[in-house]
């Protein structure tokens, strides 16, 4: 490595020369990461400008904060981004245990053919499409038609309108989104466990261990690592969730918990062509993300020994 | 001595019957919202409606398959979701194996700091407006490309498959290849892509599955009918209970023809469980034929986390 560095820059231009081909083959992705993914931040400046679709990015003028504080002080501020973060954190609390809980029983099962099955179904609904889903919610809360109001009837009960009631929005989305990924997350913690060096079993049931506290004292700790990384991850999305699911969902009646910021620079955005103000909206969520991650890696980083970097 | 042993074996058994037997309701849980989506596509609509419909179909018949075979909106989107999904996962794949690839070769300069820049992305990006106004201005609206184009790769599918380079392709079969004279694009393709299979299947079926459920991209680039991708279309067919919906809510219960409504609704809720099968049903089939190579192609792709 030295030896490398101490050589003169000609030589440099001699190793990437050499190695032209991997080069190209990098180049496709480098074209599109510049272009698709720094593209945008480049345009990210509209947040500060008073965009005008005639004048471009580079011709409009700047207007310093304007947006910022327009939306900060707007009446609806306060609400779509405490609607944002009570949805993506009661999410996160309902949705995390379970797929490592899962993980740990599927870890358990001796047959084979059983495990396979389980995994098969359970794996199936990750694969179907947000459009499906969003339509089977509709279809099963139905009031007229839907099954669980035909169970409620049959126990006696009225029909609930499910879908326009704003207080039960939020455990819709949830518990739908437990179901259709829930067997999907499981997949990591399930590929850490196979990764246990079985001497460490082996040296639990000579002290006599049950196969409880082999999970509690073996398992658990070894899924460490992961589960602080899914959770880092999951915190980076904090004002996030399933754009696309809750877009699909909303309705006029539940907008006072179903509109979050993205749903929200959407409409404003494409809806109403307001770019520069919806823009400043997105950069003020990406930003938030951005120092949530930063936080939660630092704090993992000091307590535990695991963090992303 | 013997007794106890017996003991512990008989702990063991109570433990796995408990294990099978919630694993086993659990996995129910997951699959009848499905199975039921089966039978009630086969079912009368009256008797879907009223509840009968439960573990069997109901007075089998296949009236909404056949109306909805006849729809040439449906058939429209099945072309376009069809191409769109081959040409899509086909750049996707060419983007991330090559991508990926070069990526390993970190000792070369530049690559870390490209590296670094890549994987900043997964934090960080400029969003929908910045990203809408992009492709608008690239002229790509109402064409396919800007379905393709701006997810043409996902940092994260290129660590997954790296990941898997590194682990699973031993570096003597690489170092031979260049002594054999092997260039690097031919490794690529004649060492590394064959010994690489798992991952290659992983990554077809996570960008195939994105196509055929892409929604979002479409709604907002498309407005030309005939690009309508198959979400856009059921979207559309399944919108029309929202719609009622929201008379109801208007209505508020204020005796609105109730017989009318009914009659609506009865006609479009069995159409759509035969909409939500046929639209689903080619990912479904698809998934278990791939899902021995998935599991291995994602074990051994995110061992390093």
């Amino acid at each position: 490595m030295d030896q490398q560095n101490a050589k003169p820059k000609r030589s440099l231009l001699r190793i990437v020369l050499r190695n032209y081909q991997v080069y190209l083959l990098l180049l496709p992705c480098i074209i599109y990461f510049a272009l698709f993914c720094y593209g945008p931040m480049y345009g990210l400046q509209i947040a500060f400008k008073n965009y005008n679709t005639g004048l471009g990015i580079l011709g409009s003028e700047w207007a310093g904060l304007k947006w910022f504080q327009q939306f900060l002080s707007s009446g609806v501020f306060w609400g779509i981004f405490k609607n944002t973060l009570v949805l993506s954190v009661y999410t996160i609390i309902v949705g995390f245990p379970l797929p490592i809980i899962l993980a740990l029983m599927l870890n358990e099962v001796r047959s084979l053919r059983f495990k396979k099955i389980t995994q098969t179904i359970s794996y199936a609904p990750h694969f179907i499409s947000t459009v499906v889903i969003v339509s089977m919610i509709t279809l099963f809360l139905s009031p007229s038609s839907g099954v669980i109001n035909k169970i409620i009837e049959a126990f006696g009960g009225d029909a609930v309108y499910f879908m326009i009631k704003p207080k039960l929005f939020q455990h819709i989305y949830a518990f739908s989104g437990i179901w259709q990924h829930v067997g999907w997350s499981s997949i990591i913690y399930l590929a850490a466990l196979t990764g246990i060096d079985p001497t460490l079993y082996e040296a639990a049931q000579m002290d006599g261990a049950s196969r409880m506290r082999c999970i509690w004292h073996i398992n658990l700790p070894s899924l460490r690592p992961v589960i602080v990384i899914s959770l880092i991850l999951s915190a980076g999305g904090v004002l996030g969730g399933d754009f696309e699911k809750i877009l699909l969902m909303q309705n006029a009646s539940i907008m006072e918990t179903a509109d979050v910021i993205s749903t929200y620079v959407y409409r404003l955005g494409i809806g109403m062509s307001q770019f520069s103000l919806s823009s400043a909206i997105g950069v003020f969520n990406s930003v938030i993300n951005f120092i949530v991650l930063l936080l939660v890696n630092k704090i993992c980083r000091k307590v535990g020994d695991t963090s992303l970097w | 001595m013997q007794r106890e042993s017996n003991k512990r074996k008989k702990r063991v058994e109570v433990f796995d019957v408990v294990n099978i037997v919630i694993l086993f309701f659990f996995t129910l849980v997951i699959a009848y919202p499905l199975y039921f989506v089966l039978i009630a596509s086969v079912s009368a609509p009256t008797a879907v409606n009223s509840g009968q419909v439960w573990l069997w179909p109901v007075n089998a018949n296949f009236n909404g398959y056949s109306i909805v075979m006849q729809s040439a909106e449906i058939w429209r989107g099945y072309l376009v979701t069809a191409a769109l999904t081959v040409l899509g996962t086909l750049i996707n794949l060419a983007l991330t194996l090559t991508g990926a690839y070069a990526l390993t070769k970190t000792h070369l300069p530049g690559i870390r700091p490209i590296m670094f820049l890549f994987t900043f992305t997964m934090f960080f990006s400029g969003g929908l407006i910045p990203t809408y106004l992009l492709v608008s201005s690239l002229g790509m609206r109402d064409t396919i490309w800007a379905l393709i184009l701006p997810g043409a790769v996902s940092m994260y599918n290129i660590i997954l498959v790296r990941t898997f380079y590194r682990s699973s392709i031993p570096n003597e079969l690489l170092d031979a290849a260049v002594i054999d004279g092997c260039s690097e694009i031919k490794t690529l393709l004649r060492v590394v892509l064959p010994l690489s299979k798992p991952i290659v299947a992983t990554m077809a079926l996570f960008y195939g599955v994105g196509h055929w459920n892409q929604y979002f991209q479409a709604l907002i680039y498309i407005r030309d009918k005939n690009l309508y991708t198959l979400q856009l279309v059921i979207r559309n067919l399944l919108l029309e209970s929202k719609n009622l919906l929201n008379n109801l809510v208007q209505a508020g219960g204020m005796g609105m023809s109730q017989e009318y409504l009914s009659e609506v609704s009865q006609r479009a809720e069995t159409l759509k469980y035969a909409v939500i099968v046929v639209s689903t049903l080619p990912v479904l089939l698809v998934y278990p034929l791939l899902q021995k190579h998935l599991v291995r192609g994602i074990m051994i792709g995110s061992l390093k986390g």
